[in-house]
C-alpha cells in the first residue's frame, strides 16, 4: 500500500462518516519500490493530497525529508516533486494495520493488501 | 405484387374470367409466397427460373421423397430435390427452365395424397436458387455406439413372441401401460414417479433365461462390458414417443444398452448446449450408451408417425445427416425396445457432477425475500464462488474492452480513479497517467492484482473505504448485476457516486437480459459455436461474463419456466419494479438467451489454466475430467433498467447510456 492510497482510504464502519479519516497506520514491514519519476504527474497529485493525513502517516513510518506542505511554484520545483514522488508513490507498506480513528476497529495489511472487509454486524443498518 | 407472367398468360388463354377455383389457387399461391418470405426468408421471383419452391410438398407436411419425386418428374428431368427436415416445403431444380415452367403450370394447385391418406395441394413458385443452409457435419455423442444386425430375424421373432403383454399387473413381473407406450419390467421395477428403482426389492425371477443367454453372448463378443440385471421392455406404436431424459445416475451403472426390434426409429440425442443429434436405430440393432452419451446427453423419441431419414441405400444406423438432398420420410412401425441396465450399488462418481443426482450437493437457492437473504445469496453464490474460481477466472480475463479503455484514456492526466470490483485488475494499468486504485470482494482476485503491482484492497462495494469526493472517476464493471435486490443495486450505485468529486464521472457496465440487440447477437451468444470435434480457444475478446469454457447445465429448466416473464413485459419497461416470484432461481444455460432476470450462471472450473492451450470443449471419451461447477448469481438488466436505477440517485446526471456486447452501460456525472 502506497501512502497515496492510504491518503484516499477512510474508515467505513457504520456511523463513522468523515470522522473515519485518516486511518491510523501501523507498519511492521515497509519496502521502498523505485518508480519512474514523472514530475507532471506528481504535480497533479499535490492539490489532491490531504496533508495532515500524509504527514501523520509519514511520521509513523519515520520518513525524513517530507515537505510539510505544498511550496510556492511546486509545479516546477523538481526537488520538492521528487520528495513527494518518493513519499506518495515509492514507499510501500507490506505488513501492518490500519485503525479507524473513531471506532478503533483494526484492519490488517498483509502482503501490501489492506483487508477492509467489515462483518455483517458492522455494516447492518 | 405482380402475378407470375406465365400464370397470367395461361389464364388469358384459357378464359377471360378466372374460374372460381383458379382464383382460389392463385390467391393461395400468392399466400404461400408471402408465408415463405415472412417465416422462412425464402424469396420467390416472378420470372421463370430452373428452380421451384414447392409449398406443402415437404417432409414436415408428411410428403415423402418417393411420393413427390415421381410427380415432379412427370413434368421434366429433375436435377435435384431438396427436402429440409421438418419443413412444409421443398425445393426442386429442373434441368432446364422450360421443364420447370412446365411443372409450374401443371402442378400449381395439384392435389396429392400423403402417406397418411390426407390430401395435400401443392403451390409452386420460382426461386433464383434452390438452397438450404446446411448444418455442420455432426458426429455421434461420445460414448455412443449402434451395432447393426446384432441378432438374426429368427431370434427377433422369438424374442418378440416371448413378451406376453396380456399378463395382468398383479403378475410377478411388473407391467404398466403408460400414457404413450406399453412397458414391462424385469429384475427390478422402474418407478416413473421418482425415476429410480427400489434396490432392496428385486422382482422375483430376475431376468428370464432367454435374455441372459443373449447378454452372455454380447459380453463374450465384447459389445458390452458389464452384465445388466434390469430390463425394461417398451412397445411404441407409430405416434408414440418418450420425452428426452437422462437415465437417473444414482439408479444405474454407466453402460445402458437398448435393443430395437420390430421396426427402426430415430432417437434424438441432445447435449445441454443445445446440440441435437438424431440417431437412426435400425431394426435389430443394439444401442450402447456409455460415458458422456449416457450421463450428459438426453435421449428421447419424438412422438410422430414418420421419421426423417436418409433416402440413400446402404445408410442405416447412426446420424441422420442434414443433407437435404438425401432425406425422406420413413413410416414408423411397431417398435419394441429392450433396455438393459445394471442397478447401481455405489454412489455415482461420473464426470458430470452438475447433472448427477448423487453429486449435486444442493438445490438451487430461492429468490431472496429480504435483505438478509440477499446477503446470504450473494455470499454463497457470488463471493464464495469468485474466491474459488479466482485463478481460472483471471486466466480468462486478459483483454480489456475497447469502450472502457477509451473512457480511461480520455481522462485527464493525474486523475484519481477507483475501480470498484476490479477483478484481476485488467483496467488498472490501462493509462499510466492516472492514479488508479482497485478493490474487490475476493481476496484471491485482489492477490492477483497485487502480483501485478496494482494498488488494491479488499472490500465490499456497498461499503467502500475511500473518502467521499476523492475520485475524479470510478469504474463499476460487471459488478452491480451481482446484487440480489433492487435496493442493494441502487445502494451500490450510490456508494460509487459518493466517491466522486463534483464533476467526476463513473462508468457502469451490467450484463444485459437482451443478448441480441438491434438484430445483432452479442459475443456471448456468438461464442456458442461449440460443435463436436471443434476446438474452442480461450479467446481474449470475450465479454467480462463471456465464459468461453462454461458450457452446459440443463438442470433447473423446470424452474425457469414459471419465472419466465414474457418478452413484452421487458419491452414495456415494466420489469424494473417487477418482483420475480419464483421458488428457485433458474440455472442459465451458458451462451444462450436469458429467460429470467435473476439467474444462476454456471462456471466450469478448469485446473491449471493455460491461456496458450486450446480448451477441449468435450473431454476425451471416458477420461476422468472432474470439472467442478460453480453457480454465480446474476440479475441481468433489461433495457432502460440501469438508467432508471441511476435516476433514483442523488446528485447525478446521466451523460451517456449505451449497449455494448450484451451489456447495458451508463456514464454518470456527479453534479
Amino acid at each position: 500500500m502506497k501512502l497515496l492510497t492510504h491518503n484516499l482510504l477512510s474508515s467505513h464502519v457504520r456511523g463513522v462518516g468523515p470522522r473515519g479519516f485518516p486511518l491510523r497506520l501501523q507498519a511492521t514491514e515497509v519496502r521502498v519500490c523505485p518508480v519512474e519519476f514523472n514530475p507532471h504527474f506528481v504535480a497533479r497529485m499535490i492539490p489532491k493530497v490531504e496533508w495532515a493525513a500524509l504527514l501523520e502517516a509519514a511520521d509513523t513510518l519515520h520518513l525524513v525529508e517530507v515537505p510539510p506542505g505544498p511550496v510556492q511554484g511546486y509545479e516546477r520545483d523538481e526537488e520538492f516533486l521528487r520528495k513527494m514522488h518518493h513519499v506518495l508513490l515509492e514507499v510501500d507498506v507490506l505488513e501492518g494495520t490500519l485503525q479507524c480513528p473513531q471506532s478503533g476497529r483494526l484492519f490488517p495489511i498483509s502482503r501490501g493488501i489492506p483487508n477492509m472487509l467489515l462483518t455483517d454486524e458492522e455494516t447492518e443498518s | 405484387m405482380a402475378a407470375p407472367s406465365i400464370a397470367m398468360d395461361n389464364n388469358h388463354q384459357s378464359n377471360y374470367k378466372l374460374k372460381k377455383t383458379e382464383k382460389k389457387f392463385l390467391r393461395k399461391q400468392i399466400k404461400a409466397r408471402h408465408t415463405l418470405l415472412r417465416h422462412e426468408g425464402i424469396e420467390t421471383v416472378s420470372y421463370a427460373t430452373q428452380s421451384l419452391v414447392v409449398a406443402n410438398g415437404g417432409l414436415g407436411n408428411g410428403v415423402s421423397r418417393n411420393q413427390l419425386l415421381p410427380v415432379l418428374e412427370k413434368c421434366g428431368r429433375v436435377d435435384a430435390l431438396l427436402m429440409p427436415p421438418n419443413k412444409p416445403y421443398s425445393f426442386a431444380r429442373y434441368k432446364t427452365t422450360e421443364e420447370s415452367k412446365s411443372a409450374y403450370v401443371t402442378l400449381n394447385g395439384k392435389e396429392i395424397v400423403d402417406d397418411l391418406g390426407q390430401k395435400i395441394i401443392l403451390y409452386l413458385n420460382f426461386v433464383e436458387k434452390a438452397q438450404w443452409k446446411e448444418l455442420g457435419p455432426q458426429v455421434l455423442p461420445p460414448g455412443l455406439m449402434v451395432i447393426e444386425e446384432i441378432i438374426s430375424s429368427e431370434d427377433e421373432k422369438v424374442l418378440l413372441e416371448s413378451v406376453d403383454w396380456t399378463e395382468d399387473t398383479d403378475d410377478q413381473n411388473s407391467q404398466k401401460s403408460l400414457k404413450h407406450r406399453r412397458v414391462k419390467h424385469f429384475g427390478y421395477e422402474f418407478h416413473y414417479e421418482n425415476n429410480n428403482v427400489d434396490k432392496d426389492k428385486p422382482l422375483p425371477g430376475g431376468l428370464p433365461d432367454i435374455y441372459v443367454s443373449i447378454l452372455d453372448k454380447w459380453l463374450k463378443e465384447g459389445y458390452i462390458k458389464h452384465k445388466p440385471n434390469q430390463l425394461t421392455i417398451n412397445q411404441y406404436e407409430p405416434g408414440h414417443g418418450i420425452p428426452a431424459h437422462v437415465d437417473t445416475h444414482s439408479a444405474f451403472e454407466d453402460e445402458i444398452i437398448s435393443l430395437s426390434l420390430g421396426s427402426e426409429i430415430v432417437m434424438d440425442f441432445k447435449h445441454p448446449d443445445g446440440v441435437t443429434v438424431p440417431v437412426m436405430l435400425p431394426r435389430r440393432s443394439l444401442l450402447v450408451m456409455t460415458g458422456e452419451s449416457r450421463y450428459l446427453w438426453t435421449h428421447g423419441i419424438t412422438p410422430r408417425k414418420f421419421d426423417t431419414v436418409q433416402a440413400s441405400e446402404g445408410h442405416k444406423s447412426g446420424i441422420v445427416t442434414s443433407d437435404v438432398g438425401d432425406l425422406t420420410l420413413s413410416k414408423r412401425g411397431v417398435r419394441t425396445s429392450f433396455t438393459f441396465r445394471r442397478v447401481r450399488r455405489t454412489p455415482c462418481n461420473c464426470s458430470y457432477p452438475w447433472v448427477c443426482d448423487n453429486q449435486r450437493k444442493e438445490r438451487p437457492p430461492s429468490f431472496p425475500e429480504s435483505d438478509k437473504e440477499a446477503c446470504q445469496l450473494e455470499q454463497e453464490y457470488v463471493h464464495r464462488v469468485y474466491e474459488e474460481i479466482a485463478g481460472h477466472f483471471s486466466s480468462t480475463r486478459h483483454s480489456p474492452w475497447p469502450h472502457i479503455v477509451a473512457f480511461l484514456k480520455a481522462l485527464p492526466s493525474g486523475s484519481i480513479v477507483a475501480d470498484i470490483g476490479c477483478g484481476n485488475g485488467k483496467y488498472l494499468g490501462i493509462n499510466e497517467e492516472l492514479f488508479m486504485i482497485g478493490c474487490d470482494r475476493s481476496q484471491n482476485l485482489v492477490d492477483i492484482c497485487r502480483e501485478r503491482r496494482f494498488q488494491t484492497f479488499v472490500c465490499d462495494a456497498l461499503a467502500v473505504p475511500v473518502r467521499s469526493g476523492s475520485c475524479d472517476a470510478c469504474l463499476s464493471i460487471a459488478v452491480i448485476h451481482h446484487f440480489a435486490t433492487a435496493e442493494r443495486r441502487v445502494a451500490a450505485l450510490q456508494e460509487l457516486v459518493r466517491l466522486l468529486r463534483p464533476g467526476g464521472k463513473a462508468l457502469i457496465y451490467v450484463w444485459a437480459m437482451e443478448q441480441e440487440y438491434k438484430k445483432q447477437k452479442s459475443k456471448y451468444l456468438r461464442g456458442n459455436k461449440i460443435g463436436q470435434g471443434k476446438k474452442v480457444e480461450i479467446n481474449s475478446d470475450t465479454p467480462a461474463q463471456g465464459l468461453l469454457v462454461e458450457q452446459m447445465l440443463d438442470i433447473g429448466h423446470e424452474n425457469s419456466v414459471d419465472s419466465v416473464p414474457s418478452i413484452n413485459d421487458f419491452q414495456e419497461g415494466g420489469c424494473h419494479s417487477r418482483k420475480v416470484i419464483t421458488a428457485k432461481l433458474p440455472i442459465h444455460t451458458n451462451r444462450t438467451s436469458f429467460y429470467s432476470q435473476d439467474v444462476l450462471v454456471p462456471w466450469h472450473l478448469r485446473g491449471n489454466p493455460d491461456k496458450d492451450k486450446p480448451v477441449e470443449p468435450f473431454g476425451p471419451v471416458g477420461s476422468h475430467d472432474p470439472r467442478p461447477v460453480f453457480h454465480r448469481y446474476y440479475h441481468v438488466f433489461c433495457e432502460g433498467e440501469l438508467e432508471t436505477a441511476c435516476q433514483t440517485l442523488s446528485d447525478v446526471t446521466i451523460l451517456q447510456s449505451y449497449y455494448d456486447q450484451g451489456n447495458w452501460c451508463v456514464i454518470l456525472q456527479k453534479v
